[in-house]
């Protein structure tokens, strides 16, 4: 009974993390750009669908939410990363610094806004499906099964996207060898938009059901963005596989901790398997050099 | 050419340090106030510029340092009543050991994956604060017995003495050879290497000074806060703070940072009225300062001229 329940609840988190992780590191992978707003740009998308939920219902809510994902990563794109990308001003072996900079700001700037308009408390979405089911003799929240199924869902049609469509496979070799590409005669700033769109719906989706699943408040868009980064240099920057796998290990990691000793202490484990991990293998677990 | 340059920023310093001294005849003390913490905070800015703008290190967790350095100092005097010059050297020696830790990934790992280790450092630390809340006060804070002084201008002079001999030594150490192997070691280790320069050596005497400086200012902000709590030395935000403040007043300046935190606390306080949105308008203004002028304030003024 107590171990299906935190096998029950470690599995829906740890999908929860794998959504939110893989975004972030896609765009790393793809575009060599690390989005220090990506928390905020969760904290956008779960908002908007708490907001609208009211007038529209859940679904609608959800559906604004992620429209709000993607409207907001390409408020990034175009705003902060392209600017910073294109400037003169800025030498090239600097860019890296600026753009975790600049996005670090825009991140500050999208969670002070939300502050301002809904403030600093926490708010939970309303749940696509109410309800409770039982499976293995543990009372589930149905919505935390949709959670696993829809987290689930976006990432196997990320990986259709990547392996099965031409589109996908220009962002494959782009992660690759960008020039290649460009000698191929695609236009590298397209699949960088394409990225950004994909995230923004990866990203919109993970805001959506984390504010339905956990809650969200203004406050914790930063702990959003250092998770995500935390889970994406444990499986190895850019690496979709080791993201997931990593999101598992921090996600039942955690739920473990917090059953077992106290939910205070809930992350400091993962906190200390980080900085063992990245120490001994610095590419993490299955990352590239 | 070289000589004026450094001219222009002596005579640019001098003259700011001189109405610094004489602010405190008259202006009232709520300004003595606003420009106390600054000071401290223009330390820390200096010091993460040392680490960043000369070593190339990316250090996402400056607070890390001055937390170590602030608890340290806060909580022996809490838990002993020793003397504050005591308290004050035992933070910095915490903070010096705190960035001896972190050197050591940094001789391994570059980049995003260092900077993700500060990050974390700086998480680890707070929630080590906060669990063991008995002694370090929790989130809440730690209240201490002792403070500086309990007199504004005195806390002020203090403040401004030591914000001036660490911008001295910081900046001397800049220009001197070791700094000019420094830089050598961020931009291209390989080929400091190859010249013949003790890489390692180098880039952990930078962390360690860094440190000290991160840690003293951090014991001596907490002596004049009375108070110490993760919310002004430890939280992330605070880091943030720092790194927009000296990227704001110029990379590889140094002396920029202080211009950029003490703009940085001046335009928080000015802008209170706004309340909630105030940080907001601090960031865009940041924001777009990085991506019209990306060189800073001080690094505008001293190299506009220099071929661009």
């Amino acid at each position: 009974m107590f171990v299906s329940q935190i096998i029950i609840d470690g599995f829906a988190i740890s999908a929860l993390y794998g959504l939110g992780a893989v975004g972030f590191t896609l765009m790393f992978g793809v575009s060599g750009v690390l989005n220090l707003a990506h928390g905020a740009t969760m904290l956008v998308a779960a908002v908007v669908a708490w907001l609208v939920a009211d007038r529209l219902g859940s679904l609608g809510g959800a559906f604004a939410g992620v429209l709000a994902g993607v409207a907001t990563a390409f408020g990034t794109y175009f705003c902060v990363v392209r600017p910073i990308q294109r400037s003169r001003a800025i030498p090239r072996e600097e860019t890296e610094i600026f753009v975790l900079t600049g996005t670090l700001l825009w991140g500050i700037m999208l969670q002070e806004a939300v502050a301002y308009f809904t403030t600093t408390s926490p708010h939970t979405v309303r749940p696509l499906i109410a309800g409770v089911t039982e499976i293995a003799g543990v009372r589930t929240p149905t919505n935390e099964i949709l959670t696993a199924i829809l987290c689930w869902a976006a990432i196997g049609g990320l990986w259709l996207l990547v392996n099965r469509t031409r589109a996908g496979k220009a962002l494959l070799a782009a992660s690759v060898n960008p020039r290649g590409l460009t000698l191929l005669g695609y236009e590298l700033s397209n699949i960088y938009l394409l990225v950004w769109a994909i995230y923004g719906v990866l990203a919109g989706i993970a805001g959506v059901l984390l504010g339905a699943f956990l809650g969200v408040s203004s406050d914790n868009a930063g702990t959003l963005t250092a998770s995500a980064f935390s889970i994406v240099v444990l499986g190895g920057l850019g690496s979709v596989s080791g993201s997931l796998i990593a999101a598992y290990c921090v996600g039942y990691l955690e739920t473990l901790t917090s059953y077992m000793i106290s939910p205070s202490f809930r992350n400091i484990p993962a906190l200390i398997l980080l900085v063992a991990v990245v120490y001994l293998r610095p590419q993490g677990l299955l990352g590239r050099r | 050419m070289s000589r004026l340059i450094r001219s222009r920023l002596f005579w640019g310093a001098l003259g700011l340090v001189l109405i610094a001294l004489l602010l405190p005849l008259g202006v009232s003390g709520y300004i003595l106030g606003v420009l106390i913490p600054a000071y401290y905070f223009a330390v820390f800015a200096m010091s993460w510029d040392l680490l960043f703008g000369f070593a190339g290190e990316v250090n996402f967790g400056p607070t890390f340092l001055v937390g170590l350095g602030a608890y340290g100092a806060g909580i022996l005097d809490a838990q002993t009543g020793l003397p504050i010059s005591v308290c004050v050297l035992f933070g910095a020696l915490l903070a010096v050991v705190g960035g001896l830790l972190l050197a050591l990934p940094a001789l391994r790992l570059s980049g995003p994956y260092f900077g993700l280790i500060t990050l974390v450092a700086v998480l680890l630390l707070q929630q080590m604060v906060t669990v063991f809340a008995h002694v370090s006060g929790g989130e809440i804070g730690l209240t201490i017995p002792d403070v500086l002084s309990i007199d504004d201008a005195t806390n002020y002079y203090f403040a401004l003495g030591f914000m001036i001999v660490s911008a001295l030594v910081l900046f001397g150490l800049s220009r001197s050879s070791a700094g000019l192997i420094l830089q050598a070691c961020g931009q291209d280790p390989v080929e400091a290497q190859a010249l013949g320069f003790n890489v390692a050596k180098h880039k952990v005497a930078a962390f360690c000074v860094s440190a000290l400086f991160s840690g003293v200012s951090g014991a001596l902000l907490v002596f004049y806060y009375g108070t110490a709590s993760p919310g002004t030395v430890i939280d992330i935000a605070v880091g943030v703070q720092v790194i927009i403040a000296a990227v704001l007043g110029g990379r590889r300046t140094i002396l920029g940072a202080v211009l950029g935190a003490v703009f940085l606390v001046a335009a928080g306080e000015i802008l209170r009225p706004l309340g909630q949105l105030s940080t907001f308008v601090v960031s865009a203004f940041a924001l777009v300062v990085i991506l019209l002028v990306p060189a800073g304030f001080l690094g505008t003024l001293l190299y506009r001229r220099a071929s661009r």
